[in-house]
């Protein structure tokens, strides 16, 4: 198990906040809430280790296009980045819904 | 009792699996549309305070979603059990959940305000990195379920693919009604457990049919252990327990046939392995006890 810290600039606030994914194999859950400051904090804990750059890859290209503060908190069973992306995707769109 | 009838091409295709859905959203399936509403959710984040410390990552609802709403107009809570995180198993925050959600139904029943009780098991039963902790809050879990069901019909659900094993079987068994699909799988020791304490020779976990002729939905409900045996489909399950609630409180739980059960295991000649239809002529309907 490993944990994570990545924090990057945002501008504006979110609607609300949004729960998607469960804890299981090859799956994630995402908790994305209002972030206190003018910035985005994601920290995410995974069973596997040794990824830590590939999780910063994937959160680094995620966040150039994503620009709303946000406190997201991620727990991690093994998701692939694919996986990865697209529960963000999703945790975004119901957060704006 | 409903006896499952095969599915034409059409039924098939307009199913709706119940099985494939998460547990959040198997108690969104079951609850009238807009009156979902969870308590204790992933934002309050109790979580489980003892995965962490060994390593394991935890869910923010620690496997158990608290859904209230209505089903078919009246009161009524959902505990679902996520079998895809940790198996299912219960810990202390999962198990102090269930029991505390029981506990308050039983409150409500006594003000005169019942609200219908539905559980969604999915588990392996203990959490074994909390071990005593599970095996305690299983405890209060089926003591709570004894007093609220003489007050509120309890409906227990076990749809898979996990099953319901361990302690919560006991859980599931305490149920005033059962259902259960063909899929699902219902008994004390999983088929692994039993496999690697009795030798293989005494039960093979990889023999499906030997498994599911001992465990399966099909076997548990001709045998008198489950009320209702259901396509895995949401609105044949939102029938059976519709049907089931109709029903209203059992005047014997099937736990409280204790001398019947007994004198039946004392009939059952053990020289030689049951083959599955014996078992079932043996055990013919539990209502027939």
């Amino acid at each position: 198990m490993e944990r994570h810290y990545f924090e990057y600039a945002a501008s504006q606030p979110i609607k609300q906040r949004a729960h998607v994914g469960v804890v299981g194999s090859g799956d994630l859950e995402v908790l994305l809430e209002p972030s206190p400051d003018q910035k985005t904090h994601v920290t995410v804990i995974t069973s596997v280790d040794g990824f830590g750059e590939t999780w910063k890859l994937v959160m680094d290209r995620f966040f150039s296009r994503y620009r709303h503060a946000a406190s997201i908190e991620i727990h991690d069973f093994g998701a692939t980045p694919g996986a990865v992306a697209l529960r963000l995707e999703q945790a975004v769109e119901r957060s704006q819904s | 009792m409903s006896q499952p009838t095969l599915l034409n091409p059409q039924q098939f295709l307009a199913r709706k699996s119940f099985v494939e859905l998460n547990a959040r959203e198997r108690a969104q399936a079951l609850l009238d549309e807009g009156s979902y509403r969870e308590l204790l959710g992933p934002f309050e984040r109790l979580e489980s305070p003892w995965l962490l410390l060994q390593g394991v990552v935890p869910q923010a609802d620690d496997g158990l979603i608290v859904a209230r709403g209505k089903i078919r107009g009246a009161d009524s809570v959902i505990l679902a059990i996520e079998g895809q995180f940790q198996g299912g198993g219960i810990g202390e925050v999962s198990g102090a959940k269930i029991a505390a959600a029981l506990d308050l139904a039983l409150e409500d029943a006594k003000k005169g305000h019942p609200i219908q009780v539905v559980l969604l098991l999915e588990t392996g039963g203990v959490r074994l990195q909390e071990a005593n902790l599970g095996l305690e809050a299983i405890a209060e879990i089926n003591s709570s379920l004894i007093a609220l069901r003489h007050h509120v019909p309890v409906v227990g659900v076990i749809a898979g693919m996990v099953g319901c094993f361990g302690g919560m079987s006991i859980t599931a068994s305490l149920c005033s009604y059962l259902i259960m699909t063909r899929e699902a799988r219902l008994g004390l020791n999983g088929p692994e457990v039993i496999e690697e304490q009795s030798e293989i020779e005494e039960f093979d976990s990889k023999d499906r049919q030997l498994i599911w002729g001992v465990n399966g939905g099909e076997q548990r409900h001709a045998t008198g252990f489950a009320d209702y045996v259901a396509e895995d489909d949401v609105a044949a399950i939102k029938a059976c327990i519709n049907e089931a609630f109709g029903r209203g409180i059992p005047t014997r739980h099937r736990s409280e046939q204790v001398d019947d059960y007994l004198k039946r295991l004392a009939g059952i000649d053990v020289s030689y392995q049951l083959e599955t239809s014996e078992v079932r002529k043996l055990w013919s309907n539990g209502e027939n006890l």
